[in-house]
């Protein structure tokens, strides 16, 4: 990945920047190449928050950390952004070592979830201060807050204060701050989860382009794997403060090593059923026999728990499907497709069909089950991998 | 459990509204049946806030009245209305074990104690949080004490009507799923009325019989989850439902057929009279058929999601999103044909019906 940035600016703050003469129009772009962290953890008051995470982020690219509350996605984004100082490890700028670097000295943005943004300024002067904080002059500051306002649509409003705003509002003055600082890092930390539904599908289409142009490293954490698979980029998935796995994020949602991953990366979740591999087929009391996907042939004999998706079910039978049958609990509809829950053998699962099916609870349902995008794992949850045909 | 009437209702948060941009709600003017599950849906300053607030009791209307079950309740407090509420964050006491927290509404209004203990073991048992009835609230998680607030809305079995006002924004998507199918199953057993404010479609649609879309200020649809994804009767729920939401594309009407620039498309009727007023032609991106005959589109990008892709295209120089399976590909010539059961036609906003 090519830096976009000015050599000349990658030792100084954006305060250096904006006065050095050579940098012209492009004196706050950020002096982040790379981002690394390199065995990072994280204790506090004897907790582990994060377990030896690497990790390593280019410039120009979009990283999602996905994985529910808890999981240590702000942990992590507070040490990237020097708000906190890691245990053990160290956090690399380019190479250099800036584990111990106060936040004020990096240049980072950062968006949270709750909105914040200076009460008594109006929107327009809330997303100059990045600006005339640097030193920016009139036209830079007209210039590049009338362009981020035009791109979080908030000309109307700039000389509101923020508190006579909505929510969604707010939260995309927040952003154009961001988007203004032209900071080396852009951390948003569940930006959109407390906006309108629709805002939010507008802004995750919108939040790439605007923030790629900038040439960041731009890490979004989400609880949400919709929102992962929106935003595109690198996905990195999170459980207990250790990262999983790190991917482009179709090649994580569809490959995911192992079951912990998987689930993470599921909504709806992913279905579970415990069986055994006997040669050639997957055999459990009271389950038809499933027959082994040829490329999963080389898996050796004893128990395993098949993976499936709710879309992977259907309520007829194809070429390559395989017969089952579980209980109806309650059935969703919403309005194109349907969300059948089901239980089998103790165990919830999810159908997703397409049409309106409105089953009575308490149903034994027929389904086929498309074998195609089986995931097995092994008896310590990791998946087994596929071989590519006539390996 | 009540049914539930707004009589010409508007409201307006300034003292003299004069024009209907004073209003936050405008007219509504419906009749909401006894045991319906009822969702509230639109963006931020729709007026669906104010108007549960109408409905619970915390605001009283401008104008109109509000009646359960036939008796005005306009002038009660929400205390004497007999509801149930749920709010966006949880409300519990942290000193209170589990089980107590949820009988509390019960021994408040002096249950007998024996009934109490079966209702409350009933309810945990719905929400499956035997395992830490007798646990203090503090310290559990968000999720958990939002589950504990859920709990408390559906104790009490005699009220008109259970309010929810966004209760599963503080839940991780997974927890979403079996709180949602949970409240389903407690309202096909059990009927209470129940009205559920939300901006997220999915809750929206999943949840309710009736879904209730609002948009400035004005109800512009209320439809089962199927008639407001195939009929919409507003540009707006055409927008707002649906992931993406549904194409609209300015035409000009002739019989049954739209001029979409070049291209005429063959509608499934004709369009009565639309005189003089802007006229649209909406497709949603389910119902839009990629292959090599049709018309032409030039392809902008492609976005796998997953499951399934999203094509994002022009036609006639203006935007097309197109669903595809997971497994479909783009042709290399690409074309599109429209699903007439996919076609509806909107004047100045509004759907207009196509004759046979």
């Amino acid at each position: 990945m090519q830096g976009v940035s000015s050599p000349a600016a990658s030792t100084g703050s954006d305060l250096d920047g904006a006065t050095d003469p050579h940098l012209g129009g492009k004196a706050w772009e950020g002096f982040f190449y790379m981002l690394e962290l390199d065995k990072v953890s994280k204790v506090s008051n004897g907790e582990a928050h994060i377990t030896d995470v690497s990790l390593r982020l280019d410039s120009g690219t979009l990283n999602v950390l996905l994985g529910p509350t808890l999981s240590g996605k702000t942990s992590l984004m507070r040490i990237m952004a020097g708000l906190d100082r890691p245990t053990r490890g160290r956090v690399l700028s380019d190479g250099q070592d800036v584990t111990g670097l106060a936040v004020q000295k990096r240049n980072v943005a950062m968006v949270y979830q709750q909105f914040i943004n200076y009460p008594a300024m109006t929107v327009y002067e809330n997303i100059a201060s990045p600006l005339r904080i640097s030193g920016a002059d009139k036209a830079t500051i007209e210039r590049e807050v009338d362009r981020a306002a035009e791109l979080l649509r908030l000309g109307p409003y700039l000389q509101r204060t923020p508190l006579n705003l909505s929510g969604g509002q707010q939260q995309r003055t927040a952003l154009a701050r961001a988007i203004v600082k032209k900071a080396g890092l852009v951390l948003l930390d569940e930006p959109l989860a407390n906006l309108d539904y629709k805002l939010r599908e507008e802004l995750r289409a919108e939040l790439p382009k605007i923030f790629s142009e900038s040439g960041a490293i731009f890490v979004y954490a989400t609880t949400e794997p919709s929102e992962a698979l929106l935003l595109g980029g690198n996905t990195a998935t999170l459980s207990e403060g250790r990262i999983t796995q790190v991917g482009s994020t179709v090649e994580v949602f569809r490959n995911p090593v192992d079951m912990v991953t998987a689930q993470t990366f599921s909504d709806p979740p992913m279905n579970l059923l415990p069986m055994e591999k006997r040669q050639g087929k997957f055999v459990k009391q009271g389950v038809r026999d499933i027959p082994v996907p040829a490329a999963l042939s080389h898996l050796a004999d004893g128990p395993c728990t098949l993976g499936f998706r709710p879309h992977n079910l259907s309520l007829t039978a194809e070429a390559g499907t395989t017969p089952l049958s579980a209980e109806v609990r309650v059935t969703e509809i919403t309005g194109s497709e349907s969300y059948i829950h089901l239980i089998h053998e103790g165990r919830r699962w999810v159908m997703l069909v397409k049409g309106i099916h409105d089953i009575e609870a308490g149903t034994m349902l027929e389904m086929h089950l498309d074998t195609r995008y089986l995931l097995v794992f092994d008896r310590d949850g990791r998946t087994v991998r596929a071989q590519p045909a006539g390996a | 459990m009540a049914r539930i009437d707004l009589d010409h209702i508007r409201h307006a948060y300034m003292a003299n509204p004069s024009s209907d941009a004073d209003y936050a709600l405008r007219e509504v003017h419906h009749s909401w049946d006894d045991g319906g599950a009822y969702a509230l849906l639109g963006p931020s300053g729709c007026g669906k806030t104010t108007l549960l607030n109408i409905i619970s009791g915390l605001l009283t209307p401008s104008e109109g009245k509000i009646l359960f079950d036939g008796k005005d309740v306009t002038g009660l407090q929400p205390e004497e209305r007999n509801i149930a509420q749920v709010f966006q964050f949880p409300v519990v006491y942290d000193t209170m074990s589990v089980a107590d927290n949820l009988a509390f509404p019960l021994r408040n209004r002096g249950m007998a104690e024996a009934d109490v203990q079966a209702r409350v073991a009933e309810v945990l048992e719905m929400i499956d949080l035997v395992d830490i009835a007798n646990r203090k609230a503090r310290g559990l998680t968000a999720d958990l004490k939002q589950k504990i607030s859920l709990g408390r809305g559906l104790v009490r079995a005699d009220v008109n009507a259970i309010l929810f006002d966004e209760p599963l924004t503080v839940i991780d998507p997974h927890m979403k799923w079996q709180l949602r199918s949970q409240l389903k199953l407690l309202h096909r057993r059990f009927g209470h009325t129940m009205v559920y404010v939300t901006h997220d479609q999915t809750e929206a649609l999943t949840f309710a019989d009736k879904v209730v879309v609002m948009y400035g200020g004005e109800i512009v649809q209320i439809g089962t989850p199927q008639e407001l994804f195939e009929r919409p009767s507003h540009t707006f729920v055409g927008y707002f439902i649906g992931s993406p939401g549904m194409n609209v594309l300015p035409v000009a009407l002739d019989g049954a057929r739209a001029q979409l620039g070049e291209q005429s498309i063959v509608l499934p009727g004709a369009a009565s009279r639309t005189d003089g007023k802007r006229t649209e032609l909406g497709i949603r991106p389910e119902y839009i058929r990629l292959g090599a005959s049709g018309m032409p589109v030039s392809v902008r990008a492609i976005e796998d999601i997953g499951r399934h892709k999203i094509v994002r295209a022009m036609i006639e120089g203006h935007e097309l999103a197109i669903v595809l399976d997971e497994d479909s590909s783009v042709p290399a010539d690409p074309h599109v044909t429209f699903d007439p059961t996919g076609i509806n036609i909107y004047a100045d906003d509004w759907r207009v019906k196509l004759g046979g």
